[in-house]
């Protein structure tokens, strides 16, 4: 199944990528882009249609005023012009998604055009910005979800039959697609996973959508192409589906640059076509071929009245739009006191709301950092999951954080206590109320436990009585042992020292 | 020159997935040159400060508020489908195998 690669390295040494990427958000709203019907993730099959997204003859679409408005919101936030007046089109194709047999979507007409996200990424240089042109966004509909039934794989090829579900069929979508991206070389791979992380964070302070992409509710999908120097014609490029976290947005386009460079360096031509990413595997497999034959026959949505926004309008949405992203975390840095680098360190966790939020439950900036970039990024990464995935909220980590100010918990304990949040063991003081985890603060207690391990180790007590103060690390290690680290550390120290005249 | 060509039509009802005779691909490429070339006549009088027309009414902005309205019953929609498993409709073979 895996296609030979070659070492990524060379990739960059003899070929330039060129890059682009479709990226569809499901909005937010509470009901369809043209019906009435709920948009609940998670309903029960076929419970949230009508005549109208299931196509029945005679249903007529209506738009959704709110889905209109996060188009142009979106827009605006991306620095994209918005059109005076442009129409729905119909996506004619024959495919059981979609019940009409077309898909309303907008075609040389869309809502948002020309437009531009700044991202920033690390390079050896240090931190460099990089401008990824918007072509446009556009509106139109979701379509249904398909289970495949049968066949060797459980895939669409060769599949006895597919039972098909048209709750998400008419949600609200806008496509967002980039221009070409040139001269980002062996950076493309995280230029592209950082336009998309920066895509969802201004998304989801728009609040338009909730971005959720383990859920489907944004989706990536990567062109690429190689061509042997920026001066070189475009190669024949490919788009990757599927790409459905920002770790395999660059995990994907590492992939396929060398499995094209492979391709190339071969001699052999790449075939322009649909490839599926594949989390599991890390590899991407041969789709559809894309060829002449692919002709949608758009044409203007007969039911639909065309949408012209008023100046008014946009202005009046200009306005009312929330702090961009990269205004809010340089504030946020200067708030925090904190680097450029650091700054950009949380924002590529994708921790910069969970650490916001930590914050406004009551935890210090500088803790609330420390616990998402620390000890739940690797958990997270351990799980193969997004940060904001782990089934630890905000409100958790600032009661665990008050838990260890407070002088119950050290870091040790406290990260036990993550164990049991993570487990559902309940909330934090509870999950460290059942698991008995408290810091032994009671000295004679913990004057036991030093003078048993004065007596295991002489020579490290030695040291200290004469004055060389660094080995009480030995014996407060020792004594933290004893107390299956339910001591703290510091006043262990403290007490060693004293025990020994220091 | 005609306005549309038999491999044009024929090429249409593939996309369509209409099968038709070659007699009546020939039919329909020869009736459907008369309806362009007419309606093609329209272009001449239009003048690119004229904007396409798409709806009998000029009428833009037609909104619902965002509000939920009851859908279906299930097993009601269901009953009209030519096969169903699960709550959902069944539908034959999309792809061959690869």
């Amino acid at each position: 199944m895996s296609a030979p690669l070659i070492d990524f390295d060379e990739v960059i040494a003899n070929f330039d990528p060129v890059l682009g990427l479709e990226v569809h958000v499901e909005l937010g709203t509470a009901s369809k882009m043209f019906c009435g019907c709920a948009t609940e993730f998670g309903a029960e099959p076929n419970t949230q249609v009508c005549p109208t997204c299931l196509g029945l003859p005679g249903s007529l679409p209506v738009v959704n005023g709110t889905a209109v408005e996060s188009a142009i919101r979106i827009g605006l936030a991306l620095n994209c012009s918005i059109a005076s007046w442009c129409r729905f089109a119909r996506k004619n194709y024959f495919y059981p998604d979609m019940p009409k047999n077309f898909q309303t979507s907008q075609y040389d007409e869309p809502i948002c055009f020309e437009g531009y996200l700044d991202v920033d990424v690390e390079t050896d240089e240090g931190t460099r910005t990089f401008r990824v042109e918007i072509e446009r966004a556009h509106m139109e509909e979701d379509t249904g979800k398909s289970l495949h039934v049968g066949g060797s794989t459980g895939r669409i090829h060769g599949a006895d039959f597919s039972l098909v579900d048209y709750n998400r069929a008419g949600i609200p979508l806008i496509e967002i697609v980039t221009k070409p991206l040139e001269g980002a070389g062996k950076y493309a791979p995280e230029v592209a996973k950082a336009y998309v992380g920066a895509l969802r964070d201004l998304l989801r302070g728009l609040g338009v959508s909730d971005v959720k992409m383990e859920q489907g509710s944004l989706r990536c999908d990567v062109n690429l192409s190689l061509r042997t120097s920026p001066d070189a014609p475009l190669g024949t490029r490919t788009e990757t589906k599927n790409v459905n976290s920002l770790r395999s947005v660059e995990r994907a386009i590492r992939y396929e640059m060398q499995r094209q460079a492979a391709l190339l360096a071969d001699g052999t031509a790449i075939i322009q076509e649909t490839r599926h990413w594949h989390e599991d595997t890390g590899v991407t497999t041969s789709g559809r071929v894309k060829s002449d034959a692919e002709d949608y026959r758009y044409f203007p949505e007969p039911d639909l009245v065309p949408v012209a926004p008023s100046a008014e309008w946009i202005e009046q949405l200009r306005s009312q739009l929330p702090e961009p992203p990269a205004e809010r975390s340089k504030r946020l840095r200067q708030e925090w006191g904190i680097s450029e680098k650091e700054m950009q360190s949380v924002i590529n966790a994708g921790a910069l709301d969970l650490v916001l939020a930590t914050i406004a439950e009551g935890a210090d900036p500088a803790a609330s950092r420390k616990w998402w970039l620390g000890e739940l990024a690797r958990r997270a990464n351990d799980e193969g999951v997004e940060l904001e995935s782990l089934a630890i909220t905000a409100k958790q980590v600032a009661d665990l954080e008050a838990l260890v100010q407070s002088g119950r918990l050290n870091d040790k304990l406290a990260r036990q206590v993550i164990d049991g949040v993570l487990a559902g063991e309940g909330e934090p003081a509870a999950v460290a109320d059942s698991r008995g985890l408290q810091i032994v603060s009671d000295d004679s207690a913990l004057l036991a436990a030093i003078n048993e391990a004065i007596a295991a180790d002489p020579d490290a007590a030695q040291k200290i009585r004469d004055g060389k103060v660094a080995a009480a690390g030995a014996l407060v290690g020792a004594v933290m042992k004893a107390t299956q680290g339910q001591a703290d550390a510091g006043r262990v120290r403290e007490l060693v020292l004293q025990e020994l005249g220091q | 020159m005609s306005a549309i060509s038999r491999d044009d039509v024929a090429h249409l009802a593939s996309l369509a997935r209409i099968e038709l005779t070659e007699q009546e691909l020939n039919d329909y490429a020869g009736q459907l040159d008369v309806i362009l070339t007419a309606v093609a006549s329209i272009s001449e009088v239009a003048a690119d400060d004229i904007p396409p027309t798409t709806h009998a009414v000029p009428v833009v902005n037609v909104f619902r508020e965002d509000v939920v309205t009851p859908s279906l019953d299930r097993d009601s929609v269901l009953d009209h489908a030519p096969a169903a498993e699960d709550g959902r409709f069944r539908v034959p073979r999309i792809l061959d195998e690869e």
